[in-house]
């Protein structure tokens, strides 16, 4: 277009000189593209299926070659002769092994109950030392082994990271290009033209959205074609769940910089928001796993409600239908966090 | 009444307190239409936040304010379309050329100029693609008064314009602003220097502890000082306060280093009887030189501070 001809509309100028602004800062892009990315690589390898781990035992005492031979022909465990009791205790505290087996009548265990591998052990071995003694099992069983795509971590992590990042993405970038724009005292000059405020904070949003966009195409399809991560709902849903959520936050992004002067104390209010979400949302591990006593508030976090329905999208296969709860949490802290943001928001 | 003209800018009985400060106290203030009006005074006097509430970016505790015969509760956005304001210090976004800055600013503005021309009538095509980031004071400076045009105004509030700029940028900006004024624009500026008040303004106001001490053209101000000429000299020995003091028509003399300044009324009576008194005290003159009192110099008389003191 010649730049003689008519002007755009200052929300389409506003929208473009924002992400023109985006796209020359390197670090906003590492921090929306090639952050996530390389956090589900890191923790997908980290947590991939691997075979099933071999528990380290220890064995000590008078007698041990027999004890040895009993506990070595179990796929379960790697057996390791101390010459003494005070050695093979130190191993044990020093958790080089998970159980240290005292030879004589009777045998004894030492082991630290509290340690899951310590009591996964105890069970290994007294199974191969009563079987070595003779012990028949009555009842026949046989194992029947599955590792199903959907129900890996990767599987469970990556909708969470997909709903962290839509998450602090939004927060992030919408409350630092305001408070910096404070700063500077644009906003101010901004005002002191005619532009109606309520384009400058769309036009905030809708940059948001192209973005987010972005990011969350980004993040899905390295999901499915990298690590394999199923794909059960439809994709029109994930996408309609993934603007809807990135709108609700961007309303968070815009509350959190509305009022703040400096960079340092939107920095604060940011963390002080992400962190407790990062921790009890679901992201990494199930949030189910906190008191039940605190499930309650847990799960009226944004990012959980976002996480839960992420998850049963992508994983389930469900509708949007089926999941009022987590849209309406989701949709009362954007439509709330808009409507508060809007009331205080401070121009200069 | 000598004019007619209703008025560009009116402001009555203004007050601001900041905390326990008054930073405006109790203002008054009339630009005519096609005026070049300039606020004069120190830091904090309240030059910006009286701008800044003829502005409508902030408001005043109490007192009146008229722009174009409107006001800014009821009529805002009409005279954010006929307003072009340049903030003290205010910075664009780095990232951003120069023209995506300025077309961005047009796109605010119901009519407005073309950015290209913008970039030509601030002598900036040359930076035409480059980052705002990394243009320089001046540069800067003139893209801001580039937006603040880019509405085609009918008032320019211009708030510090030529602060810590070189001489060749500073006079380009005056070089416009006066181009501005012959369009038949009004303008109001802040400014603590008086040159640019002498070289820019029909009409000055100084403000001094958010108040008004002297209004009028910047030879009505001077003509008003009881000793319009300054008189600057040095002698071996130094003359004593006495001496000085004594010199027909002598106004606050002040030592300056080794030299002494004061104020006369008349160089023609000042200088010999200066030189004779010296000669009777047994003092040789080394340096001597005369200026005409400049608005510096009516701050000083008005104040007993130097303008540039703080």
């Amino acid at each position: 277009m010649s730049s003689a001809g008519r002007p755009l509309p200052a929300l389409v100028e506003l929208v473009r000189t924002r992400l023109l602004e985006f796209l020359r800062e390197p670090e906003g892009m590492f921090w929306v593209f090639v952050f996530p990315i390389a956090m589900a690589l890191a923790l997908g390898f980290a947590f991939r299926n691997k075979a099933p781990e071999v528990l380290p035992v220890g064995i000590a005492g008078a007698e041990t070659s027999a004890l040895r031979r009993a506990l070595a022909g179990s796929k379960d465990l790697k057996p390791e002769i101390f010459s003494s009791v005070a050695d093979g205790r130190a191993a044990l505290r020093t958790g080089k092994i998970a159980l240290l087996v005292e030879a004589g009548s009777p045998l004894v265990y030492w082991y630290d109950a509290t340690r899951p591998d310590a009591r996964l052990a105890r069970f290994a071995v007294n199974d191969a030392v009563q079987k070595s003694n003779g012990r028949a099992d009555p009842a026949p069983v046989r194992d029947a082994l599955i590792s199903e795509k959907g129900s890996r971590y990767i599987d469970f992590l990556l909708p969470g990271l997909l709903g962290l990042n839509l998450l602090s993405t939004s927060v992030w970038g919408l409350s630092y290009s305001i408070v910096n724009a404070r700063l500077k005292k644009t906003l101010k000059l901004m005002t002191a033209t005619p532009m109606r405020k309520s384009d400058y904070l769309l036009s905030q949003m809708f940059s948001r959205f192209v973005l987010l966009s972005l990011e969350a195409a980004i993040i899905v399809l390295f999901g499915l074609f990298v690590f394999q991560v199923p794909m059960r709902g439809s994709p029109a849903a994930l996408v309609l769940l993934c603007l809807f959520c990135g709108l609700a936050f961007a309303g968070l992004g815009l509350l959190c910089g509305s009022r703040v002067q400096t960079l340092e104390g939107v920095n604060g209010l940011i963390n002080l928001i992400l962190i407790p979400m990062w921790l009890f949302s679901g992201v990494f591990f199930s949030s189910e796993r906190f008191p039940a006593a605190l499930q309650p508030a847990i799960k009226a976090l944004p990012l959980t409600a976002a996480n839960e329905a992420l998850r049963a999208v992508m994983l389930e296969g469900k509708s949007l239908a089926t999941l009022p709860m987590p849209l309406a949490i989701i949709g009362l802290w954007g439509v709330g966090s808009f409507a508060i943001a809007l009331k205080i928001f401070r121009w200069q | 009444m000598e004019s007619v003209t209703p008025l560009a800018i009116e402001c009555r009985s203004l007050v601001r307190h900041y905390e326990d400060v008054r930073a405006v106290d109790g203002l008054d203030l009339a630009v005519r239409h096609g005026e070049c009006f300039g606020l004069l005074g120190p830091n904090g006097a309240g030059k910006t936040t009286t701008i800044e509430i003829l502005e409508g970016l902030n408001r005043p505790d109490s007192g009146e304010v008229s722009v174009l015969g409107r006001r800014w509760g009821s009529d805002e956005r009409e005279l954010r379309e006929r307003l072009g304001i340049s903030l003290q210090e205010s910075r664009f976004h780095d990232k951003l050329t120069v023209f995506e800055t300025l077309r961005l600013f047009r796109s605010f503005y119901r009519n407005g100029r073309d950015p290209e021309e913008a970039l030509r009538d601030l002598s900036l095509e040359e930076k035409r693609d480059a980052r705002v980031g990394k243009l320089s004071g001046g540069q800067r400076q003139r893209l801001a008064v580039a937006c603040a045009l880019t509405g085609k105004p009918e008032i320019l509030f211009l708030d510090e314009p030529t602060t810590g700029l070189d001489p060749q940028s500073r006079r380009q900006l005056w070089d416009r602003i006066q181009a501005f004024r012959e369009g038949g624009g009004t303008v109001l500026l802040t400014t603590h220097y008086m040159e640019e008040a002498e070289r820019l303004c029909d009409r000055v106001a100084i403000m001094d502890h958010g108040r008004i001490i002297a209004e009028g053209t910047p030879a009505e101000l001077i003509g008003r000082l009881r000793a319009p000429h300054i008189l600057e000299f040095s002698s071996d020995p130094p003359a004593s306060l006495a001496l000085v003091a004594a010199i027909p028509g002598a106004y606050d003399p002040r030592p300056r280093g080794n030299h002494w300044s004061v104020a006369v009324g008349s160089l023609v009576e000042a200088i010999p009887a200066l030189l004779l008194a010296l000669e009777e005290s047994g003092a040789k003159i080394q340096e001597l030189s005369t200026h005409r009192a400049k608005l510096e110099d009516v701050f000083l008389a008005l104040t007993g501070r130097e303008l540039r003191d703080e």
